[in-house]
């Protein structure tokens, strides 16, 4: 997030969310913006094409074909820049590359982004007043803006609205992605990337290589890796013959999973190292117990950069280890001896590499965590990013056109499928499956079908339905609600017996991020 | 502008607008309340609060009333306490006396304060409610039977959460905390976020996640943050001999910054997978498709064995990593730090896009 | 002094109090003409200067209770309390059906002093009828233009005694539970839907044309002092006439019952009389030579309250009574405070305990320390006041408490 979640309390004065269904997946963010509109009067716009809880009481409710995210976007832009709502101030003196930007812009007038939205031109138009107009709005956006093959494109509308305006570097303004992990932010800040070291120093830098070349006393590859999603394809072909999987579901996470089982039964090894034998566990040749948040310490890094401490509340489940002295050990064992004492040291290395949290210490943690950058000890961290400049100096536009999803509806797979998480559960279920309230509450997968649709196919609420896309086909229970487009169903991904990621698309992937298109499959619903 | 008052002899100055009960508590009075909530609306309904400003007919509830300039007030004066011990009888009268099996016991506004004021028993013992609430729903245990009818739980869960499941249903002694149509919360609103139980003062709402295991009161707590989403919450860990036996708020802004005590269902009542007998509790090797139990040395050294065995014979590019957004930034930092220094590769990555 | 004094009712039964065109003829809208040619201030100071006090039971001056009203925010309200929820009380019934228009006059008078055009009547669920005849009354008063900008809407109970308290009054007109808010805020500065609002009882807005007409030193000077202009009474129980009447303030209660009464029915004893509705104090006939205003019930320990006159022969039981009354209460508590909603239902319980004769004398000593924490410690005036005729009977009639028990 460029900017902080108690902003969206009180300062944002219009809540513009698009692929987010914030009170059942960041339920706490969730209820502060329900509580702007209700006890301040913010305005809320909801792009989604489910009904959220949000979607409610919002302002403007669009409720947008899967994947025409870049075209509803440009529309709004589209509204703005013809009703002279942009800030041109901000435009002027902070940004670049807006006449290429409007340009394309041009070619959205509301009514033609309606109609490739299959929403109603008066409703964008009324979302891009309420947003360009508002004296602060906060553009908040989670998977549903990024699991698309056109995700970077997305990311990137929502940028330029944003820019557009001078929602930017101020309270309550912001672009902000909804992240759904408790520590994804933190993987990526801390270079679990293929890409770069800690604090997105580029892998492929000399100068950043260098330093870390002599910081780990080692020479290191210049070369970028590969992502999750091309490791599955590499091992597919053979090229990954060993894999290490520290804490990972991908046998329930990743796309088209019988191209992943297909893919871990040709690796000639396997390490997982989880807390539970999990379906990719069990694959593995060798499975090192590590253990649960209540048993370690150490930091993670929230969705608005906040870093917080994590404090052991336990000794170690068995003789399950802390999951930093496994890897030391594995480490060492390698050929490359690592030995630390407690996560604080490792800390402490990690911030002389990482000029975001080079100002952090434990000590500094302790309370009310900081959010990057922090550079120094006497830096108070940043919970609004982009105030005076951008990283870059200028904010810059991208004009986008926007491209199909992979898949469309044809005569054979005729709707489209669209995941998601329930509030009751999380991600591969690993650990909500296993707490006993939340697997009672809610023991099985179903499949959302809107009501005339569900006329259509004669099917019921409650009764066994059969969905079937290029990959594969699950079998689950019919939910059947009012608060979904005709002809998109919704499934969560959090059961491995009933497994929506058997039916996604491996194939095709976001050109810069690789991320998959969960947002999008066509798919064909059959009662049974 | 500030405003002078004196309370229990004591000449304070507070701004204007201030209530009593601040004003008391800055002098240093003890001020007991059950339905005072600083982060709710305020309801000035228990009237435990109440004290005796010099010269009025009435007392006042200290947490609805305005300080004003020149005020006297007595905190502690034989009225004060005569109504403060009525109104802890009154309670006293309908509630189900069974300290010893509450998992509110220690940390019980209405124990606390029947000690305080020497209240062993109700004079106006009497008929009693049965409105013990058995609800189906597999988190929270509703027990009106020990309800102090305070209303935090109805406005925490308008005000903090927005579900607005719960509300005042009936009137007079028979006004009790009720779903629309006095059902079960599974068919309300209610997204089972328990924040009701957090600003609950009594034994009405428990965890039934943590039922038994434990008194709040007597558990060991630990602060961290939530292993769920990514908002970051902070919660409390509660922990008796070396186990997790419940999660609870910590409400200080100071302490939690991003939600202040209120947290979501998985993160109140999805802890116990911690407990669960599924855990890994040794490392495994799998032999002939199935898993062994083995000695860390023993999986440590096959595993490197392999990882070197491909590398030597593939190159540092045919292996590959999954870190992890679960685990922590010392632990991600390291997973890339093993396999760009010991592996030499660059292929790590996490579920970021998942 | 026994003859009524008949300002609000002069006209009664003589015109159509729907009609606005009725009203004028008899002098009506004057005082909101003259109302209109002063600026809102003075308006107010004159409204102060009469003397007028709130008829509703709490007595607040009137005017006063105007100028607490900020002048800032544009909108405002006039609400007019016709609850009438007191039992034996229907004064502001006969007021509206004789004299409708003096009332809406009195909202349209009142609308000026504080800058609203915004009216509300809250109408007693029991009321259907009235209801209907008002709305006529204002769809009238509109269209012959006699009300100006001011418009008036009415909205129902739905029969709980507590929303005759301005508060819950207010938050029932919202739509929500009758529940008393806390004060302050005061209406005056966070009334209805959290804006500046009178709340004034149908009677006290009747009194206001006839102030404008006729000068606020007029009205200061009928009744008495501390309390001018005149009260409907209404009589009812063990009395020769159960009817309503007019009166100057400082009639006397025994005027009231021996005079316009025609005394106790068939010719008993008096033994105790209830004055200003089901939580007025017992007044024993020793008391009967007060005059019936504000104060002067007050300095006995009782209250003119809704100006309900409730009459009790020798034969009856006052205990049995205090039983029926304290079931009212348990009833009629909104829930919301402690002491009320608890202490309600352990005066029922204590005393239908005694009055079936299961009763000790610490019983009698728990009533006393509960009314005592009631009345000092309940949120709003029903809890406050509850208690007032078991403390009352118990001051002056304890003896029929000591007969029954065991």
């Amino acid at each position: 997030m460029t900017n902080s979640i108690n902003e969206l309390e009180s300062d944002a004065k219009c809540v513009f969310l698009i692929g987010t269904n914030t009170t059942e997946n960041h339920p706490v963010i969730g209820y502060k913006i329900r509580q702007n509109v209700v006890k301040n009067g913010a305005k809320l716009v909801v792009a989604d094409p489910r009904k959220t809880e949000l979607a409610e009481m919002a302002d403007v409710y669009l409720p947008f074909k899967p994947g025409t995210d870049v075209a509803l976007l440009n529309g709004m832009m589209n509204v703005i820049i013809s009703e002279g709502l942009a800030d041109r101030e901000f435009i002027e003196s902070r940004t670049e590359g807006y006449e290429a930007m409007a340009k394309v812009v041009a070619n959205y007038p509301p009514e033609a982004a309606a109609e490739i939205c299959g929403v109603d031109a008066a409703d964008i138009i009324k979302a891009a007043h309420l947003y360009a107009e508002s004296e602060a709005s906060s553009l908040c956006y989670a998977m549903g803006i990024t699991q698309h093959t056109t995700g970077t494109d997305n990311v990137k509308s929502c940028c330029n609205l944003a820019l557009l305006t001078g929602n930017l570097g101020k309270p309550g303004t912001g672009v902000n992605p909804l992240r759904g992990q408790n520590n994804v932010q933190g993987a990526c800040d801390m270079g679990a990337l293929p890409v770069v070291f800690t604090a997105y120093q580029a892998v492929t830098n000399d100068e950043a290589r260098e330093k870390f070349e002599k910081a780990w006393g080692v020479k290191l590859s210049g070369v970028n890796g590969l992502t999750l999603t091309k490791t599955i394809n590499k091992a597919h072909e053979g090229e990954v013959k060993g894999l290490i999987v520290v804490g990972e579901n991908p046998m329930v996470s990743d796309p088209d999973l019988h191209h992943v089982e297909e893919a871990f039964d040709k690796l000639d090894f396997l390490l997982v190292q989880d807390i539970f034998l999990t379906e990719t566990a069990r694959k593995a040749d060798v499975v090192l117990p590590g253990v649960s948040f209540a048993e370690k310490d150490g930091t993670f890094s929230n969705t608005e950069r906040r870093v917080q401490r994590v404090r052991k509340a336990i000794s170690n489940i068995g003789d399950a280890r802390q999951d930093w002295e496994i890897l030391c050990e594995l480490s060492t064992r390698l050929g490359y001896p690592m030995s630390y004492n407690s996560a604080e040291e490792i800390f402490e290395e990690i911030r002389t590499l990482t000029p975001s949290y080079a100002g952090m210490t434990y000590a500094r943690l302790e309370g009310k965590g900081l959010p990057w950058p922090c550079p120094t000890e006497d830096h108070p961290g940043t919970p609004i990013l982009h105030k005076e400049k951008f990283n870059r100096g200028l904010g810059l536009f991208h004009a986008i056109e926007y491209l199909e999803p992979a898949e469309v509806p044809d005569e054979e797979y005729p709707i489209i499928l669209t995941t998601g998480r329930s509030l009751y559960h999380y991600h591969t279920g690993t650990m909500t499956r296993k707490a006993k309230g939340l697997d009672a509450y809610m023991s099985e997968n179903v499949v959302q079908i809107n009501t005339e649709l569900a006329k259509v196919k004669n099917i019921v609420s409650g009764e066994v339905v059969r969905v079937t896309t290029r990959r594969g086909s699950i079998e689950l229970k019919a939910e059947v609600i009012d608060g979904i487009r005709e002809n998109v169903i919704f499934t969560y991904f959090h059961f491995a017996e009933a497994a929506a990621n058997v039916l996604t698309n491996a194939d095709v992937l976001d050109p810069v991020a690789g991320i998959p298109e969960y947002k999008v499959s066509a798919a064909r619903l059959e009662k049974i | 502008m500030d405003i002078k008052l004196t309370i229990d002899g004591k000449e304070i100055e507070v701004p204007q607008g201030t209530m009593l009960l601040e004003a008391c508590r800055k002098a240093g009075a003890d001020i007991p309340t059950f339905c005072y909530d600083p982060d709710l609306k305020l309801a000035g309904s228990c009237r435990m609060c109440v004290v005796q400003p010099k010269g009025w007919r009435n007392l006042v509830a200290s947490c609805v009333t305005p300080a004003q300039n020149g005020m006297v007030i007595e905190t502690e004066s034989p009225d004060v306490v005569e109504a403060r011990k009525v109104v802890l009888e009154l309670m006293l009268a309908r509630h189900k006396l069974t300290c010893h099996t509450c998992e509110k016991d220690g940390e019980c506004n209405l124990q606390d304060y029947c000690y305080r004021y020497g209240v062993t028993e109700s004079r106006f013992a009497g008929k009693v409610h049965n409105l013990f609430k058995d609800d189906s729903n597999p988190f929270i245990e509703r027990d009106y039977d020990k309800c102090v009818m305070c209303t935090r739980c109805v406005r925490a869960c308008e005000e903090i959460t927005g579900a607005r499941a719960i509300n005042v249903m009936d009137r007079g002694h028979h006004a009790h905390i009720a779903t629309a149509y006095d059902g079960n919360l599974e068919d309300s609103p209610c997204v089972f976020c328990g924040q009701c139980i957090m600003v609950c003062p009594v034994g009405a709402l428990t965890s039934k996640i943590a039922a038994g295991q434990g008194k709040p009161a007597q558990n060991d707590k630990v602060l961290t943050t939530c292993t769920y989403c990514g908002t970051g919450c902070t919660l409390e860990l509660n922990v008796k001999n070396d186990k997790i036996v419940g999660v609870t708020s910590n409400r200080d802004a100071e302490w939690s910054p991003v939600n202040r005590g209120a947290l979501c269902v998985k993160g109140r009542f999805g802890w116990d997978f911690v407990n669960s007998p599924e855990r890994l509790t040794t490392p495994l090797i799998k032999e002939n498709g199935e898993f062994r139990p083995a000695s860390w040395d023993e999986a440590l050294d096959l595993a490197a064995e392999k990882i070197k065995g491909i590398k030597e014979k593939y190159g540092p590019d045919s292996l590959s990593m999954f870190s992890s957004a679960r685990v922590t930034n010392e632990e991600n930092y390291l997973a890339q730090k093993l396999m760009r220094a010991a592996i030499g590769s660059n292929n790590v990555d996490h579920c970021a896009r998942l | 002094m026994t003859q009524e004094y008949r300002v609000l009712l002069e006209h009664a039964d003589k015109i159509n109090p729907e009609s606005a065109a009725d009203y004028i003829q008899v002098g009506g809208y004057k005082g909101l003409e003259k109302a209109h040619s002063m600026n809102p201030r003075d308006l107010t100071d004159e409204v102060k200067k009469s003397g007028l006090r709130g008829r509703g039971g709490a007595g607040f001056n009137a005017g006063m209770k105007w100028s607490f009203v900020p002048q800032y925010p544009e909108t405002k309200y006039v609400v007019c309390n016709f609850d009438e929820g007191e039992p034996g009380t229907y004064k502001d019934r006969i007021i509206c059906q004789k004299n409708a228009q003096a009332l809406l006059e009195g909202m349209a008078i009142c609308g000026h002093a504080i800058g609203s055009n915004n009216g509300y009547i809250y109408c007693r669920g029991e009321y259907p009828f009235v209801v209907e005849m008002l709305k006529n009354a204002i769809g009238n008063a509109k269209e012959s233009g006699a009300l100006g900008e001011f418009n008036i809407e009415v909205r129902m109970g739905a029969g709980a005694y507590v929303c005759g308290e301005e508060t819950a009054l207010i938050e029932s007109i919202e739509g929500h539970r009758g529940e008393p808010r806390f004060k302050p805020p005061f209406p005056g500065v966070e009334g209805l839907w959290r804006m500046p609002t009178v709340v004034n009882n149908v009677e006290t807005f009747a009194c206001l044309p006839y102030i404008m007409t006729n000068g606020a030193d007029w009205f200061a000077g009928i009744g008495a002092k501390s309390y001018p202009g005149t009260k409907v009474l209404t009589l009812t129980g063990d009395i020769e006439n159960p009817t309503y009447f007019e009166v100057p303030t400082d009639y006397l209660l025994r005027d009231v019952i021996y005079e316009l009464g025609g005394g106790v029915k068939g010719g008993k004893k008096l033994k105790a009389v209830q004055v200003g509705g089901t939580s007025g104090a017992f007044i024993p006939p020793q008391n009967l030579d007060t005059p019936i205003d504000f104060d002067s019930m007050g300095a006995i320990g009782a209250a003119l309250g809704s100006g309900a006159v409730f009459v009790m022969d020798e034969s009856r039981d006052i205990v049995d009574i205090i039983n029926r009354i304290a079931k009212f209460f348990e009833h009629e508590s909104c829930g919301q405070c402690t002491p009320c909603r608890e202490g309600t239902f352990r005066c029922k319980e204590i005393m239908e305990r005694i009055n079936t004769g299961r009763g000790s004398l610490k019983d009698i000593e728990n009533l006393k320390v509960l009314a005592r924490i009631m009345q000092k410690a309940s949120l709003c005036g029903l809890g406050q006041a509850a208690p007032i005729p078991i403390t009352s009977t118990l001051e002056h009639f304890e003896y029929e408490y000591l007969r029954k028990l065991v």
